[in-house]
């Protein structure tokens, strides 16, 4: 159960990473999941191409970037609509994905690193409780992540310290491309291959767990490990229960946290705003 | 006065035009680009325009499987434009349209009575279900201000897995691996309009589904333009607090909205169930839901646009499998192009509305 759990959460977790910093920056982004989709895509081009895992990863988290620089350029230069936008990404990436459909050859896993008492993983595993603790002081200890937030939570705040809103926008949605991407090459690299529409609404339940750890790093990544541990339980399948309605589960508990009955969620103040 | 009034509709007509110019530039920008790419590959993008004029339009049977596809991207267009128009966003369509399939397929199923009585009951209770999948946003949404685009998503995929639980569990038809339920009674079928139209060949399967579309959008129409409800429904989309303190409850406007959005979204639904299949077949849509969303956008959620830029929709899809098969260009082309239609569009209204400011 825990090696599937942390095998299901981690790309969960980096897009819900790059979720948080573009929702913090104000920025809604409903487009994580066609970066993940095009960050999978570039790792397998990436890597049948040149035979190396680690292009493959570069070129991974370069083609997710250039979808986030395409939502940001679209959003914060031209303040167009946030949501119809990042609709509009998620149908791109499927498109180009399936016109440039690689082929099935299978392609290398980026390296296993055998830890003592925890087993061999990925590398990108160990990364994310790393960027997780990185992330929180980032965004809430530092000035840096003060600003970052501030472009989220109030405008007037960085027009009187006469700072740019749109740059820290385009950083975070930049930085949502990289983490999406990294999550969508860890996905392609664990099963070697690529197939139409395999991140399978993965970057909507990243979002999910974004909203679900009320916009926070710690809190965000530890709802991705629940639900990547519905979706192991599902895969498990030990107690007759419909598989079907734990896939669900993380669904309807992030509608119960977003309706206030069960903690509360809050979005940054200025999430999606734009004219001001 | 006679002479003012014509000058006023004529000014309206040209608001009217000018409001479509942005939709108009991202198709040819659609257009141009694909023929790029053709280029690029190296193959003659004149071929492919042509293609584009003769595949929809080349005989009655063409424009038939055109009319077919466009049938579901009218109601979706229809449902995301209604709830546009009072600022809200219905991104849950492809779940409603599932549930109302699904409710559709189990009335007509399990009912027996002559087609007079069941078909209205099959379109009635795919209508409710509908409704209901998309009331629940729109109370969530008035009564503890929970984000109705979110809360869309998630009721789209616990719509995915319940109808997968549904019909691969509880009313799979027996004997089968396919997930999908049995026919439906022959009583619930709407005809196909080549029974009527000689013109037609029997394969066709462009069916009455198509006409409700079409009596959806007029109603759709005269319902946002005439009707005391279409008017609270376009004052809380435009000015909620003044639609506020004339009296109308900007809550309850929402819970409604997002309920006939999601009737409307359920036609699609039954237009496939009760017009096409006549069973409900797990997955069945190609992403109507959020191709309705490019439709809304393109006709600049007026229902008479939506009804042409859906089938503008309905033969791009007819292209996209006439390239495939003639030029062996991946259909992903065009959901590519799709994709940056819709992002331009968005960008070229906001450059527009900013600049007219």
């Amino acid at each position: 159960m825990i090696p599937s759990t942390l095998r299901l959460a981690t790309p969960l977790g980096f897009a819900a990473l790059g979720g948080i910093y573009s929702e913090r920056a104000g920025v809604i982004n409903l487009a994580l999941e066609g970066m993940m989709l095009i960050g999978a895509f570039g790792y397998v081009i990436g890597t049948q191409a040149s035979g190396s895992v680690w292009i493959g990863l570069l070129v991974g988290i370069g083609f997710a970037l250039a979808l986030a620089l395409l939502h940001a350029v679209a959003t914060v230069t031209f303040h167009a609509d946030q949501i119809v936008t990042g609709v509009g990404i998620n149908i791109l990436a499927l498109g180009i994905t399936e016109y440039l459909l690689p082929t099935t050859e299978q392609v290398g896993g980026l390296p296993h690193w055998k830890l003592p008492f925890i087993g061999a993983y990925s590398f990108i595993v160990y990364l994310l409780p790393v960027l997780m603790v990185a992330s929180h002081i980032l965004l809430f200890k530092t000035p840096w992540g003060l600003r970052l937030r501030a472009a989220g939570e109030s405008t007037e705040a960085l027009a009187a310290l006469s700072l740019s809103r749109a740059k820290w926008q385009y950083i975070g949605v930049l930085l949502s491309g990289i983490f999406a991407g990294i999550g969508g090459c860890f996905l392609a690299s664990e099963v070697h291959y690529f197939t139409k529409g395999m991140t399978a609404g993965r970057g909507y339940l990243a979002l999910a767990a974004v909203i679900f750890g009320n916009w926070r790093p710690l809190s965000g990544i530890a709802a991705c490990f629940l639900f990547g541990f519905a979706t192991a339980l599902e895969l498990a399948n030990r107690w007759n229960i419909p598989g079907q309605l734990l896939n669900s589960l993380p669904y309807i508990l992030t509608m119960v946290v977003l309706a206030g009955w069960v903690g509360t969620s809050r979005p940054p103040a200025s999430l999606g705003k734009m004219q001001s | 006065m006679f002479a003012s009034l014509l000058r006023n509709k004529e000014s309206q007509a040209k608001h009217l035009f000018v409001s479509f110019i942005p939709s108009l530039l991202a198709i040819v920008g659609f257009f141009l680009l694909c023929g790029l790419v053709l280029q690029i590959r190296g193959q003659d993008p004149l071929e492919f325009y042509t293609i584009i004029l003769v595949s929809g339009f080349a005989s009655f049977d063409d424009f038939g499987y055109v009319l077919f596809n466009a049938t579901p991207l009218i109601f979706t267009g229809l449902a995301v434009a209604i709830g546009y128009k009072s600022g809200l966003f219905n991104i849950g369509c492809e779940g409603q349209l599932y549930i109302a399939a699904f409710a559709a397929a189990w009335i007509g199923i399990h009912l027996n009575l002559p087609p007079f009585l069941l078909i209205p009951f099959c379109i009635g209770g795919a209508m409710i279900a509908g409704a209901g999948w998309g009331a629940i946003p729109g109370l969530l949404k008035a009564r503890y201000g929970a984000h109705e685009v979110i809360n869309t998503i998630m009721m789209n995929f616990i719509a995915f897995a319940l109808m997968n639980y549904l019909v691969t569990s509880v009313y799979q038809e027996p004997g089968q691996m396919i997930p999908q339920t049995q026919q439906i009674h022959e009583a619930a079928r709407l005809p196909r309009l080549a029974s009527f139209l000689p013109v037609l060949p029997q394969s066709n399967p462009l069916n009455v589904s198509f006409l409700l579309a079409c009596g959806c959008a007029v109603c759709c129409y005269i319902f946002l333009t005439y009707t005391r409800w279409g008017y609270e429904l376009r004052l809380v989309g435009n000015a909620r607090d003044a639609a506020a303190y004339g009296g109308i409850n900007p809550g309850t406007v929402t819970i409604w909205v997002m309920a006939l959005s999601g009737a409307i979204a359920g036609l699609a639904g039954v237009a496939e169930v009760m017009g096409y299949r006549h069973r409900f077949l797990d997955n069945f849509s190609s992403g109507w839901g959020f191709t309705g969303i490019a439709v809304a956008l393109l006709g600049r959620n007026n229902p008479f646009g939506i009804l042409a830029a859906a089938i503008l929709f309905g033969s791009l899809n007819k292209v996209a499998l006439d390239i495939e098969i003639l030029l062996e260009v991946p259909r992903g082309l065009f959901l590519a192009g799709q994709g940056m239609l819709i992002i331009w569009l968005v960008s070229i209204e906001s450059i527009s509305r900013s600049s007219k400011d």
